[in-house]
């Protein structure tokens, strides 16, 4: 199968699963032995029967269930998820504002764990067994198993508490105002407008939830890189490499690490999706703007269409991401494309 | 000679089933303090009502928040309760609710699994494309929904890490059925006649359980660590019920008494780092398979 075809298929599939999410929340939605019209209405409006029959009609609940589902898939269509019960906003309008914060963060979080993690697990493979492999391990371990929401509280009294190294929670410092939208990332958007104090104002803010993001993702990665590595460097290639005599160093970056790249490649989609996790905990903690927030608030608020809301976009999310992982690593290694 | 083998074989499994915790796992101290510290939880969690110098819901007004002192070790929290008597009835929900929940996803995931394996064809091409839908839910993420949808509690936190995880171990218990179904042992069962549910149950399952079992001890510490950030989102057990995640929800608004937050957070952290060490132990030692490069 050549490239083409590859990508081809995998985006005709991914209509398909979307409309699988789209069911799948449908079914969540209404398979819970919860009432629609209360739970979407709240007390004041569900106890006005004028408006209990407009919500009805309008998601035909006095139809009969596959009814129902071509109903909410054609108000999903026009962008129509229902209306917010805690901030009476349309719900497409509230997740178009948070859904920016929540990627700006979970990205930094990303780059940072491929930072440290890729370098250390290249350490930790060629000297097995050392100290950098006995830390590395260690806090591999502690990444996975600490709770994300304790660090965040544990960093932020430390940094900004008693060493006052970090600026408080929130995406920006309260003097200052937001940039002039443009992609929604609030360093981005103020680097394009020019004003570069926004922007490092925006970056201190970032740096310490982004760090306790990618806790635990960092000892995921290392693990991965550390055992692909080990693989790698017990191939054929690298041995004629060594009998060639070249520099263990380029044996090691070039030869070696490049191709240990690979499987990795495909880790980074998957713990997305753990990252998002993180990112709805880390979020509270840090009272980041994002749909962490969102979710929690509506979560707690009992507010359904929101929260369905959320779902179906992260869900989204992850399989558009896990999608171009795919495809880059279908791009970068051909063998998968036999596949 | 075949009843040689066949002895042997059985020899062999019941020197594997006599030694739980092989030797060789035994020789790491890291793997030793491990299982000391889980045996320890263990024990606190069921001698909480003996210890604990105070009663989980024991109020002292007048000493709230109190720093740590010789009589509250670990301070007092903002309604004046002690946080050490707290930490220590906290072990008694959430080591239970963290075997629950993956128990409970464990069973439900190898039934599905199963059946898929079993089955094949469109039943088992639905399931998986099934399991792939919900994968693309972050645990945290599906959790919320259900309990906006049932409301907070136990109960619901136990549900949704259920509903959440099972696809996984339903992949996982297809994979090993779709390899073991076709095994000569399996086909002597059904040629001397077993009916199917025999043939399935006493020759198929009973052969994957073992590293089933095992995935899903590696996944306690998980399940405990995902059942306190659920009570951290207020999405757990109402707020006088000790839980480690809800108490260090309480000490976010009191950055400078730190006691409150830390002490709830390191008995999840040293709880959690020790079933990790000792899940991957058992892992390695028992089922090479599964191990990680």
């Amino acid at each position: 199968m050549n490239l083409q075809a590859y990508v081809g298929r995998r985006l005709l599939v991914l209509p398909l699963m979307v409309l699988g999410i789209t069911l799948l929340t449908f079914l969540l939605s209404h398979a819970v032995p919860s009432d629609p019209v209360a739970a979407n209405l709240g007390d004041q409006a569900a106890a006005d029967p004028a408006v209990v029959a407009a919500f009805k009609h309008r998601w035909g609940l006095d139809r009969p269930l596959p009814e129902q589902y071509v109903i909410y898939l054609a108000n999903l269509v026009r962008g129509d998820m229902g209306i917010s019960i805690t901030t009476h906003q349309p719900v497409l309008t509230d997740l178009r504002q948070h859904l920016p914060a929540t990627i700006e963060l979970a990205t930094a979080a990303m780059v940072l764990s491929l930072l440290a993690g890729i370098p250390l697990g290249i350490v930790s493979a060629v000297r097995r067994d050392s100290l950098v492999d006995q830390i590395g391990r260690g806090g591999s371990l502690l990444g996975v198993s600490m709770p994300v929401f304790w660090l965040g509280l544990v960093a932020l009294f430390v940094f900004y508490a008693r060493l006052g190294w970090a600026p408080s929670a929130g995406q920006l410092s309260p003097r200052l105002a937001l940039p002039p939208f443009a992609t929604g990332f609030v360093v981005i958007d103020a680097l394009l407008a020019g004003q570069t104090r926004v922007a490092l104002d925006a970056l201190a803010h970032i740096a310490l939830p982004a760090c306790v993001l990618a806790s635990s993702a960092v000892g995921i990665i290392t693990r991965m890189m550390r055992g692909s590595m080990l693989e790698v460097l017990g191939e054929d290639y690298v041995r004629t490499a060594r009998a060639k005599g070249l520099a263990p160093r380029r044996i090691t970056l070039r030869h070696a690490a490049r191709n240990a790249l690979l499987p990795v490649i495909t880790v980074v989609g998957l713990s997305f999706g753990g990252l998002l996790s993180g990112a709805v905990v880390t979020e509270t903690v840090f009272a980041w703007p994002g749909l962490g927030s969102y979710a929690f608030l509506s979560a707690t608020s009992l507010d359904f269409p929101a929260i369905m809301g959320v779902g179906i976009v992260v869900a989204v999310v992850y399989i558009l991401v896990n999608l171009f992982v795919d495809i880059t690593y279908a791009v970068i290694d051909p063998r998968i494309r036999m596949g | 000679m075949a009843q040689d083998v066949l002895l042997n074989g059985v020899r062999r499994r019941r020197g594997m089933l006599a030694r739980p915790i092989p030797r060789s796992f035994l020789r790491s101290p890291l793997a030793l303090a491990s299982v000391v510290a889980v045996a320890a939880w263990l024990a606190l969690a069921a001698a909480a009502p003996l210890i604990a110098p105070y009663g989980p819901l024991a109020q002292d007004i007048a000493d709230r928040l109190a720093p740590p002192s010789p009589q509250h070790w670990f301070g007092t929290d903002p309604l004046g309760r002690d946080i050490l008597s707290r930490v220590l009835y906290g072990a008694q929900l959430s080591i239970p609710v963290g075997l629950i929940a993956v128990a409970l996803a464990v069973v439900l995931g190898t039934l599905i699994g199963s059946l898929a394996g079993v089955a094949g064809g469109l039943v088992d091409e639905a399931i998986m494309r099934l399991t792939d839908l919900m994968l693309a839910f972050p645990t945290v993420i599906l959790a919320m929904i259900i309990s906006a949808a049932l409301g907070a509690g136990i109960r619901n936190a136990v549900i949704a890490i259920m509903v959440a995880w099972w696809p996984t171990y339903a992949r996982f218990a297809r994979g090993l059925v779709i390899g073991a179904r076709d095994r000569e042992y399996v086909e002597a069962a059904r040629a001397v006649g077993a009916s199917p549910l025999r043939v399935f149950v006493r020759h198929v399952l009973l052969n994957i359980l073992s590293p089933i079992v095992i995935l899903g001890t590696l996944d306690v510490g998980r399940a405990i660590l995902t059942f306190a950030s659920l009570s951290f989102l207020g999405l757990g057990p109402p707020p006088q019920i000790p839980e480690w995640g809800s108490e260090i929800a309480a000490g976010r608004d009191y950055l400078d008494q730190w006691w409150i937050a830390t002490f709830p957070g390191l008995a999840i952290l040293t709880l959690v780092v020790a079933l990790n060490v000792v899940g991957d132990g058992l892992r390695d030692a028992l089922d090479p398979r599964l191990r990680e490069t």
